[in-house]
Protein backbone atom coordinates (compact mmCIF):
# COMPACT_ATOMS: atom_id res chain seq x y z
CA UNK A 1 0.00 0.00 0.00
CA UNK A 2 1.10 3.66 -0.83
CA UNK A 3 1.73 6.02 1.74
CA UNK A 4 2.54 9.54 2.72
CA UNK A 5 3.02 9.73 6.92
CA UNK A 6 4.23 13.12 6.77
CA UNK A 7 2.52 14.65 3.52
CA UNK A 8 5.39 14.27 1.54
CA UNK A 9 5.81 12.01 -1.52
CA UNK A 10 9.06 10.00 -1.30
CA UNK A 11 10.73 10.95 -4.35
CA UNK A 12 9.28 14.20 -5.56
CA UNK A 13 10.75 16.59 -8.71
CA UNK A 14 9.47 19.55 -9.82
CA UNK A 15 10.20 21.39 -13.18
CA UNK A 16 13.09 19.02 -13.85
CA UNK A 17 14.72 20.44 -16.83
CA UNK A 18 17.94 18.45 -18.86
CA UNK A 19 19.91 19.00 -21.50
CA UNK A 20 22.77 17.28 -23.41
CA UNK A 21 23.93 19.91 -25.70
CA UNK A 22 20.96 20.71 -27.95
CA UNK A 23 18.89 17.87 -27.05
CA UNK A 24 16.45 18.90 -23.96
CA UNK A 25 16.23 15.09 -22.78
CA UNK A 26 13.99 16.11 -19.95
CA UNK A 27 11.57 19.06 -20.17
CA UNK A 28 9.65 20.29 -17.10
CA UNK A 29 8.96 17.32 -15.96
CA UNK A 30 6.88 16.80 -12.66
CA UNK A 31 6.39 13.47 -10.84
CA UNK A 32 5.80 12.57 -7.46
CA UNK A 33 6.27 8.83 -5.59
CA UNK A 34 4.38 7.69 -2.92
CA UNK A 35 6.56 4.74 -0.18
CA UNK A 36 5.58 1.82 -1.56
CA UNK A 37 4.49 2.81 -4.56
CA UNK A 38 5.82 1.22 -7.92
CA UNK A 39 5.93 3.45 -10.69
CA UNK A 40 6.67 2.10 -14.32
CA UNK A 41 8.28 4.36 -16.59
CA UNK A 42 7.90 3.15 -20.64
CA UNK A 43 8.73 4.82 -23.70
CA UNK A 44 10.48 5.04 -26.64
CA UNK A 45 14.37 4.88 -26.84
CA UNK A 46 15.34 8.21 -26.62
CA UNK A 47 12.01 9.40 -24.92
CA UNK A 48 14.16 10.15 -21.53
CA UNK A 49 13.14 7.61 -19.27
CA UNK A 50 16.81 6.11 -18.42
CA UNK A 51 17.75 9.44 -17.58
CA UNK A 52 14.89 10.25 -15.88
CA UNK A 53 15.72 7.40 -13.45
CA UNK A 54 19.12 8.24 -13.30
CA UNK A 55 18.90 11.71 -12.47
CA UNK A 56 17.12 10.46 -8.98
CA UNK A 57 20.21 9.51 -7.78
CA UNK A 58 21.88 12.41 -9.44
CA UNK A 59 24.01 9.81 -11.73
CA UNK A 60 22.92 12.29 -13.92
CA UNK A 61 22.65 15.87 -13.19
CA UNK A 62 20.23 18.17 -13.81
CA UNK A 63 19.97 21.88 -14.88
CA UNK A 64 16.95 22.99 -13.79
CA UNK A 65 13.99 22.11 -11.23
CA UNK A 66 14.44 20.28 -7.81
CA UNK A 67 14.57 16.92 -6.89
CA UNK A 68 13.77 15.75 -2.87
CA UNK A 69 14.20 12.23 -1.57
CA UNK A 70 12.09 11.78 1.86
CA UNK A 71 11.93 15.34 1.57
CA UNK A 72 15.54 16.41 1.68
CA UNK A 73 16.81 18.44 -1.90
CA UNK A 74 19.19 16.05 -3.70
CA UNK A 75 22.51 17.47 -2.81
CA UNK A 76 25.13 18.51 -5.78
CA UNK A 77 28.73 16.55 -4.36
CA UNK A 78 30.79 15.02 -1.79
CA UNK A 79 29.51 13.93 1.03
CA UNK A 80 25.80 14.27 1.56
CA UNK A 81 24.87 12.87 -1.75
CA UNK A 82 27.18 10.08 -1.10
CA UNK A 83 24.80 9.25 1.61
CA UNK A 84 21.47 10.24 0.08
CA UNK A 85 22.71 7.83 -2.89
CA UNK A 86 23.09 4.99 0.06
CA UNK A 87 19.73 5.42 0.41
CA UNK A 88 18.69 4.85 -2.77
CA UNK A 89 19.24 1.75 -4.57
CA UNK A 90 20.10 0.95 -8.35
CA UNK A 91 19.92 -1.48 -10.86
CA UNK A 92 21.59 -1.30 -14.25
CA UNK A 93 20.49 -2.78 -17.21
CA UNK A 94 24.26 -3.89 -17.40
CA UNK A 95 24.47 -5.11 -14.36
CA UNK A 96 27.56 -3.24 -13.45
CA UNK A 97 28.49 -6.24 -10.45
CA UNK A 98 32.21 -5.80 -9.66
CA UNK A 99 34.33 -7.76 -11.64
CA UNK A 100 36.97 -8.29 -9.28
CA UNK A 101 34.81 -9.48 -6.43
CA UNK A 102 32.95 -12.51 -5.70
CA UNK A 103 28.72 -12.61 -5.55
CA UNK A 104 29.02 -12.50 -1.93
CA UNK A 105 32.20 -9.41 -1.52
CA UNK A 106 30.08 -7.68 -4.20
CA UNK A 107 26.60 -7.48 -1.81
CA UNK A 108 28.96 -7.04 1.44
CA UNK A 109 31.00 -4.17 0.36
CA UNK A 110 28.63 -1.65 0.51
CA UNK A 111 26.96 -2.34 3.89
CA UNK A 112 30.83 -2.58 5.18
CA UNK A 113 32.24 0.51 3.93
CA UNK A 114 29.25 2.77 3.88
CA UNK A 115 27.19 1.75 6.82
CA UNK A 116 30.33 0.09 8.87
CA UNK A 117 28.84 -3.10 9.46
CA UNK A 118 30.92 -5.46 10.89
CA UNK A 119 32.02 -7.96 8.31
CA UNK A 120 30.15 -10.82 10.06
CA UNK A 121 27.09 -8.65 10.35
CA UNK A 122 27.21 -7.73 6.66
CA UNK A 123 27.93 -11.13 5.62
CA UNK A 124 25.26 -13.07 7.40
CA UNK A 125 22.88 -10.34 6.04
CA UNK A 126 24.23 -10.78 2.36
CA UNK A 127 23.42 -14.91 2.36
CA UNK A 128 20.02 -14.05 3.32
CA UNK A 129 19.69 -11.95 0.21
CA UNK A 130 21.24 -13.76 -1.67
CA UNK A 131 19.17 -16.57 -0.74
CA UNK A 132 15.84 -14.59 -1.16
CA UNK A 133 16.69 -13.53 -4.85
CA UNK A 134 17.80 -17.71 -5.30
CA UNK A 135 21.56 -17.31 -5.93
CA UNK A 136 23.08 -18.45 -2.79
CA UNK A 137 24.84 -21.26 -4.03
CA UNK A 138 26.90 -18.60 -6.27
CA UNK A 139 28.47 -16.53 -3.31
CA UNK A 140 31.70 -17.55 -4.05
CA UNK A 141 31.75 -17.11 -7.39
CA UNK A 142 32.93 -13.83 -9.50
CA UNK A 143 30.46 -12.68 -11.89
CA UNK A 144 31.78 -13.59 -14.83
CA UNK A 145 31.29 -17.42 -13.95
CA UNK A 146 27.28 -16.11 -13.60
CA UNK A 147 24.50 -15.87 -16.27
CA UNK A 148 22.98 -12.73 -16.84
CA UNK A 149 19.78 -13.40 -15.27
CA UNK A 150 22.11 -14.43 -11.88
CA UNK A 151 24.10 -11.34 -11.99
CA UNK A 152 21.02 -9.32 -12.19
CA UNK A 153 19.68 -10.76 -9.07
CA UNK A 154 23.21 -10.07 -7.25
CA UNK A 155 22.81 -6.74 -8.38
CA UNK A 156 19.29 -6.74 -7.18
CA UNK A 157 21.16 -8.07 -3.74
CA UNK A 158 23.31 -5.71 -3.62
CA UNK A 159 21.05 -2.70 -4.04
CA UNK A 160 19.06 -4.36 -1.40
CA UNK A 161 21.73 -4.68 1.11
CA UNK A 162 21.76 -0.96 1.61
CA UNK A 163 18.35 -0.92 2.89
CA UNK A 164 17.23 1.61 0.68
CA UNK A 165 14.32 3.69 0.84
CA UNK A 166 13.46 3.41 -2.75
CA UNK A 167 14.73 1.52 -5.76
CA UNK A 168 15.56 2.48 -9.01
CA UNK A 169 15.62 0.02 -12.31
CA UNK A 170 17.41 1.14 -15.47
CA UNK A 171 16.01 -1.26 -17.31
CA UNK A 172 16.66 -4.31 -15.53
CA UNK A 173 15.72 -7.12 -18.07
CA UNK A 174 16.97 -5.75 -22.05
CA UNK A 175 20.24 -7.39 -21.62
CA UNK A 176 19.09 -10.90 -20.87
CA UNK A 177 18.11 -13.41 -22.84
CA UNK A 178 14.38 -13.88 -23.28
CA UNK A 179 14.34 -17.49 -20.63
CA UNK A 180 16.30 -15.28 -18.26
CA UNK A 181 13.86 -12.39 -17.93
CA UNK A 182 11.42 -13.93 -15.62
CA UNK A 183 13.43 -15.05 -12.78
CA UNK A 184 14.62 -11.10 -12.65
CA UNK A 185 10.88 -10.15 -12.65
CA UNK A 186 9.27 -12.77 -10.51
CA UNK A 187 12.22 -11.24 -7.70
CA UNK A 188 11.00 -7.48 -8.66
CA UNK A 189 7.80 -8.39 -8.44
CA UNK A 190 8.78 -9.64 -4.93
CA UNK A 191 9.83 -6.61 -3.71
CA UNK A 192 6.77 -4.89 -4.86
CA UNK A 193 4.35 -6.98 -2.82
CA UNK A 194 6.65 -6.23 0.20
CA UNK A 195 5.85 -2.28 -0.30
CA UNK A 196 9.35 -1.65 -1.48
CA UNK A 197 8.98 1.67 -2.88
CA UNK A 198 10.39 0.82 -6.58
CA UNK A 199 10.96 3.19 -10.07
CA UNK A 200 11.12 0.92 -13.01
CA UNK A 201 12.19 2.00 -16.57
CA UNK A 202 10.93 -1.15 -18.58
CA UNK A 203 9.49 -2.29 -21.62
CA UNK A 204 8.31 -5.53 -19.50
CA UNK A 205 3.71 -4.52 -19.99
CA UNK A 206 3.61 -8.27 -17.86
CA UNK A 207 5.36 -6.71 -15.16
CA UNK A 208 4.04 -3.46 -15.50
CA UNK A 209 0.41 -4.96 -15.34
CA UNK A 210 1.00 -7.44 -12.20
CA UNK A 211 3.18 -5.25 -10.06
CA UNK A 212 2.97 -1.04 -10.97
CA UNK A 213 0.58 0.63 -9.33
CA UNK A 214 0.86 3.73 -11.74
CA UNK A 215 2.02 3.77 -15.53
CA UNK A 216 4.07 7.02 -16.64
CA UNK A 217 4.52 7.36 -20.48
CA UNK A 218 7.28 9.46 -21.85
CA UNK A 219 8.25 10.10 -24.73
CA UNK A 220 10.69 13.25 -26.69
CA UNK A 221 11.60 14.41 -22.83
CA UNK A 222 8.20 15.01 -21.17
CA UNK A 223 5.64 12.82 -19.04
CA UNK A 224 2.67 12.57 -21.60
CA UNK A 225 0.34 10.48 -19.78
CA UNK A 226 0.48 8.56 -16.19
CA UNK A 227 -2.09 6.06 -15.53
CA UNK A 228 -2.78 2.89 -13.33
CA UNK A 229 -1.81 -0.35 -15.32
CA UNK A 230 -4.89 -1.45 -16.49
CA UNK A 231 -6.38 1.97 -17.91
CA UNK A 232 -3.11 2.70 -19.55
CA UNK A 233 -3.20 -0.46 -21.87
CA UNK A 234 -6.58 -1.02 -22.28
CA UNK A 235 -7.39 2.65 -23.02
CA UNK A 236 -4.76 4.78 -23.10
CA UNK A 237 -5.56 8.17 -23.68
CA UNK A 238 -2.58 10.13 -25.82
CA UNK A 239 -2.56 9.42 -29.18
CA UNK A 240 1.35 9.44 -29.27
CA UNK A 241 0.80 6.37 -26.23
CA UNK A 242 -1.49 4.44 -28.62
CA UNK A 243 0.98 4.59 -31.15
CA UNK A 244 3.51 3.11 -29.14
CA UNK A 245 1.28 0.25 -27.83
CA UNK A 246 0.25 -0.51 -31.07
CA UNK A 247 3.80 -1.10 -31.99
CA UNK A 248 4.75 -3.21 -28.85
CA UNK A 249 1.92 -5.20 -28.23
CA UNK A 250 1.04 -6.75 -31.82
CA UNK A 251 4.05 -9.02 -31.61
CA UNK B 1 86.61 -9.89 -18.14
CA UNK B 2 89.17 -10.24 -15.42
CA UNK B 3 89.09 -6.09 -15.01
CA UNK B 4 85.80 -6.80 -13.94
CA UNK B 5 86.50 -9.77 -10.99
CA UNK B 6 89.74 -7.85 -9.88
CA UNK B 7 86.77 -5.17 -8.93
CA UNK B 8 84.43 -7.64 -7.65
CA UNK B 9 84.17 -5.62 -4.53
CA UNK B 10 83.25 -2.29 -5.98
CA UNK B 11 81.21 -3.75 -8.47
CA UNK B 12 79.20 -5.00 -5.56
CA UNK B 13 79.04 -1.98 -4.21
CA UNK B 14 77.45 0.00 -6.98
CA UNK B 15 75.06 -2.85 -7.66
CA UNK B 16 74.11 -2.09 -4.03
CA UNK B 17 74.02 1.36 -4.03
CA UNK B 18 71.97 1.22 -7.56
CA UNK B 19 69.53 -1.18 -6.18
CA UNK B 20 69.06 0.87 -2.92
CA UNK B 21 68.67 4.26 -5.09
CA UNK B 22 65.71 2.58 -7.17
CA UNK B 23 64.20 1.32 -4.28
CA UNK B 24 63.56 4.57 -2.43
CA UNK B 25 62.41 6.03 -5.90
CA UNK B 26 60.06 3.19 -6.54
CA UNK B 27 58.71 3.59 -2.91
CA UNK B 28 58.26 7.51 -3.95
CA UNK B 29 56.93 7.54 -7.27
CA UNK B 30 54.65 4.65 -7.23
CA UNK B 31 52.19 6.13 -4.38
CA UNK B 32 52.85 9.38 -5.65
CA UNK B 33 51.88 9.51 -9.22
CA UNK B 34 48.85 7.10 -8.52
CA UNK B 35 48.03 10.13 -5.69
CA UNK B 36 48.52 12.38 -9.22
CA UNK B 37 46.41 10.18 -11.02
CA UNK B 38 43.55 10.08 -8.63
CA UNK B 39 43.80 14.15 -8.90
CA UNK B 40 43.71 14.26 -12.61
CA UNK B 41 40.38 11.79 -12.65
CA UNK B 42 38.83 14.07 -9.74
CA UNK B 43 35.66 15.55 -9.94
CA UNK B 44 36.97 18.48 -8.41
CA UNK B 45 38.57 21.14 -10.92
CA UNK B 46 41.60 22.34 -8.32
CA UNK B 47 42.90 18.85 -7.89
CA UNK B 48 42.45 17.99 -11.55
CA UNK B 49 44.13 21.19 -12.36
CA UNK B 50 47.23 20.43 -10.13
CA UNK B 51 47.51 16.79 -11.68
CA UNK B 52 47.55 18.26 -15.10
CA UNK B 53 50.08 20.64 -14.24
CA UNK B 54 52.46 18.16 -12.20
CA UNK B 55 52.42 16.23 -14.97
CA UNK B 56 52.94 18.84 -17.77
CA UNK B 57 55.68 20.18 -15.57
CA UNK B 58 57.92 16.73 -15.16
CA UNK B 59 57.33 14.67 -18.19
CA UNK B 60 58.24 17.37 -20.62
CA UNK B 61 61.17 18.33 -18.40
CA UNK B 62 64.75 16.27 -19.38
CA UNK B 63 65.52 14.40 -16.33
CA UNK B 64 69.18 16.07 -16.61
CA UNK B 65 67.32 19.18 -15.91
CA UNK B 66 65.03 18.15 -12.63
CA UNK B 67 68.33 16.12 -11.08
CA UNK B 68 70.22 19.49 -11.83
CA UNK B 69 67.46 21.63 -10.33
CA UNK B 70 67.28 19.14 -7.46
CA UNK B 71 71.12 18.95 -6.67
CA UNK B 72 72.16 22.10 -7.11
CA UNK B 73 69.12 24.86 -7.48
CA UNK B 74 67.19 23.68 -4.16
CA UNK B 75 70.46 24.25 -1.94
CA UNK B 76 70.06 27.67 -3.74
CA UNK B 77 66.98 28.19 -1.99
CA UNK B 78 68.31 26.72 1.56
CA UNK B 79 67.15 23.37 0.82
CA UNK B 80 69.97 21.16 1.57
CA UNK B 81 70.20 17.66 1.84
CA UNK B 82 72.95 14.96 0.64
CA UNK B 83 73.13 14.15 -3.09
CA UNK B 84 71.60 10.75 -2.65
CA UNK B 85 68.46 12.52 -1.16
CA UNK B 86 68.12 14.91 -4.13
CA UNK B 87 68.81 12.48 -6.81
CA UNK B 88 66.73 10.18 -5.24
CA UNK B 89 63.66 13.10 -5.43
CA UNK B 90 64.26 14.22 -9.02
CA UNK B 91 64.05 10.55 -10.21
CA UNK B 92 60.42 10.32 -7.62
CA UNK B 93 59.55 13.53 -9.23
CA UNK B 94 60.64 12.71 -12.96
CA UNK B 95 59.01 9.30 -12.59
CA UNK B 96 55.58 9.68 -10.76
CA UNK B 97 54.36 11.58 -14.26
CA UNK B 98 54.62 8.69 -16.16
CA UNK B 99 53.30 6.66 -13.44
CA UNK B 100 50.39 9.24 -13.21
CA UNK B 101 49.94 8.50 -17.14
CA UNK B 102 50.27 4.98 -16.76
CA UNK B 103 47.95 4.58 -14.12
CA UNK B 104 45.27 6.96 -15.33
CA UNK B 105 45.17 4.94 -18.45
CA UNK B 106 44.34 2.00 -16.56
CA UNK B 107 41.44 3.98 -14.41
CA UNK B 108 39.90 4.91 -18.62
CA UNK B 109 39.49 1.16 -19.20
CA UNK B 110 37.97 0.37 -16.25
CA UNK B 111 34.44 0.84 -17.66
CA UNK B 112 32.16 3.62 -16.68
CA UNK B 113 29.23 1.34 -15.13
CA UNK B 114 31.61 0.04 -12.16
CA UNK B 115 32.47 3.60 -10.89
CA UNK B 116 28.46 4.24 -11.49
CA UNK B 117 27.74 1.17 -9.67
CA UNK B 118 29.90 2.31 -6.68
CA UNK B 119 29.08 5.76 -6.14
CA UNK B 120 24.96 4.57 -6.21
CA UNK B 121 25.62 2.07 -3.24
CA UNK B 122 27.11 5.65 -1.42
CA UNK B 123 30.74 5.19 -1.69
CA UNK B 124 32.56 8.56 -2.06
CA UNK B 125 34.56 9.30 -4.61
CA UNK B 126 38.07 8.14 -3.18
CA UNK B 127 36.60 4.76 -1.72
CA UNK B 128 34.99 3.80 -5.37
CA UNK B 129 38.74 4.31 -7.05
CA UNK B 130 40.32 2.46 -4.06
CA UNK B 131 37.95 -0.40 -3.62
CA UNK B 132 36.43 -0.69 -7.26
CA UNK B 133 38.26 1.22 -9.67
CA UNK B 134 41.84 0.81 -9.09
CA UNK B 135 42.01 -3.11 -8.38
CA UNK B 136 40.39 -3.29 -11.60
CA UNK B 137 42.36 -0.78 -13.64
CA UNK B 138 45.79 -2.81 -12.09
CA UNK B 139 45.34 -5.25 -14.57
CA UNK B 140 45.63 -2.85 -18.11
CA UNK B 141 48.19 -0.90 -15.76
CA UNK B 142 51.00 -3.52 -15.36
CA UNK B 143 52.30 -3.86 -18.84
CA UNK B 144 53.12 0.15 -19.01
CA UNK B 145 53.71 1.02 -15.52
CA UNK B 146 56.69 -1.82 -16.07
CA UNK B 147 58.18 0.53 -18.75
CA UNK B 148 57.85 3.28 -17.18
CA UNK B 149 59.42 1.60 -13.91
CA UNK B 150 61.94 -0.17 -15.69
CA UNK B 151 63.23 3.15 -17.29
CA UNK B 152 63.32 4.54 -14.24
CA UNK B 153 66.02 2.00 -13.14
CA UNK B 154 67.72 2.35 -15.65
CA UNK B 155 67.38 6.58 -15.23
CA UNK B 156 69.02 5.67 -11.72
CA UNK B 157 72.55 5.59 -13.37
CA UNK B 158 71.33 9.67 -14.35
CA UNK B 159 70.57 10.10 -10.99
CA UNK B 160 74.00 8.39 -9.92
CA UNK B 161 75.96 11.18 -12.27
CA UNK B 162 74.73 13.73 -10.00
CA UNK B 163 77.43 13.71 -7.20
CA UNK B 164 74.99 10.91 -5.53
CA UNK B 165 78.26 8.67 -6.95
CA UNK B 166 78.98 5.24 -5.79
CA UNK B 167 76.46 3.62 -7.82
CA UNK B 168 77.08 1.04 -10.57
CA UNK B 169 77.06 4.05 -13.38
CA UNK B 170 79.75 5.72 -11.39
CA UNK B 171 81.44 2.66 -10.73
CA UNK B 172 82.20 2.30 -14.01
CA UNK B 173 83.51 5.73 -14.46
CA UNK B 174 85.66 5.52 -11.79
CA UNK B 175 87.40 2.78 -12.88
CA UNK B 176 87.81 3.82 -16.32
CA UNK B 177 88.30 7.49 -16.26
CA UNK B 178 90.63 7.79 -12.64
CA UNK B 179 91.89 3.95 -12.68
CA UNK B 180 92.78 3.76 -16.91
CA UNK B 181 90.87 0.06 -17.34
CA UNK B 182 89.84 -0.31 -21.03
CA UNK B 183 86.31 0.89 -21.11
CA UNK B 184 84.39 -1.96 -23.22
CA UNK B 185 85.08 -4.81 -20.48
CA UNK B 186 84.22 -2.34 -17.86
CA UNK B 187 81.09 -1.09 -19.24
CA UNK B 188 79.73 -4.23 -21.04
CA UNK B 189 81.06 -6.80 -18.61
CA UNK B 190 80.44 -5.19 -15.06
CA UNK B 191 78.11 -1.95 -15.84
CA UNK B 192 75.49 -3.62 -18.02
CA UNK B 193 75.85 -6.88 -16.75
CA UNK B 194 74.53 -5.32 -13.25
CA UNK B 195 71.64 -3.02 -14.83
CA UNK B 196 70.57 -6.58 -16.44
CA UNK B 197 70.22 -8.48 -13.72
CA UNK B 198 68.13 -5.10 -12.05
CA UNK B 199 66.00 -5.41 -14.87
CA UNK B 200 65.36 -8.62 -15.77
CA UNK B 201 64.53 -9.32 -12.37
CA UNK B 202 61.51 -6.90 -12.21
CA UNK B 203 60.72 -7.56 -15.67
CA UNK B 204 59.75 -11.42 -14.45
CA UNK B 205 58.35 -9.96 -10.99
CA UNK B 206 56.25 -8.00 -13.10
CA UNK B 207 54.97 -11.15 -15.25
CA UNK B 208 54.40 -12.76 -12.29
CA UNK B 209 52.34 -9.67 -11.03
CA UNK B 210 50.52 -9.54 -14.20
CA UNK B 211 49.28 -13.10 -13.74
CA UNK B 212 47.78 -12.33 -10.19
CA UNK B 213 46.12 -9.35 -10.91
CA UNK B 214 44.36 -10.79 -14.21
CA UNK B 215 40.59 -10.90 -13.96
CA UNK B 216 38.01 -12.52 -15.85
CA UNK B 217 35.69 -11.03 -17.49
Amino acid sequence: MTSRPNGEPLVRLSGVNKWFGELHVLQDIDLEIDRGEVVVVIGPSGSGKSTLCRAINRLEPIDKGQITIDGALLPEEGKELARLRADVGMVFQSFNLFAHKTVLENVVLGPVKVRKKSKAEAESRARELLERVGVASQADKYPAQLSGGQQQRVAIARALAMEPKVMLFDEPTSALDPEMINEVLDVMVGLAKDGMTMVVVTHEMGFARRAANRVVFMDGGRVVETADPETFFTRPESDRAKDFLSKILTH
Amino acid sequence: MSPVFDNIDLFVDGFLTSLEIILYALAGSVPLGVLIAACRVSPIPPLRAFGTFWVTTFRNTPLTVVLFFCAFGLPELGINRSFFFFGVLGLVLYTSAFVCEAVRSGINSVPAGQAEAARSLGLNFTQGLRFVVIPQALRTVVPPLGSVLIAMMKNSAVAGAFGVGGDLWSTGQRLTSALGYATFPIFVGGVAVGYLIITLTAGALLQVLERKVAIAR
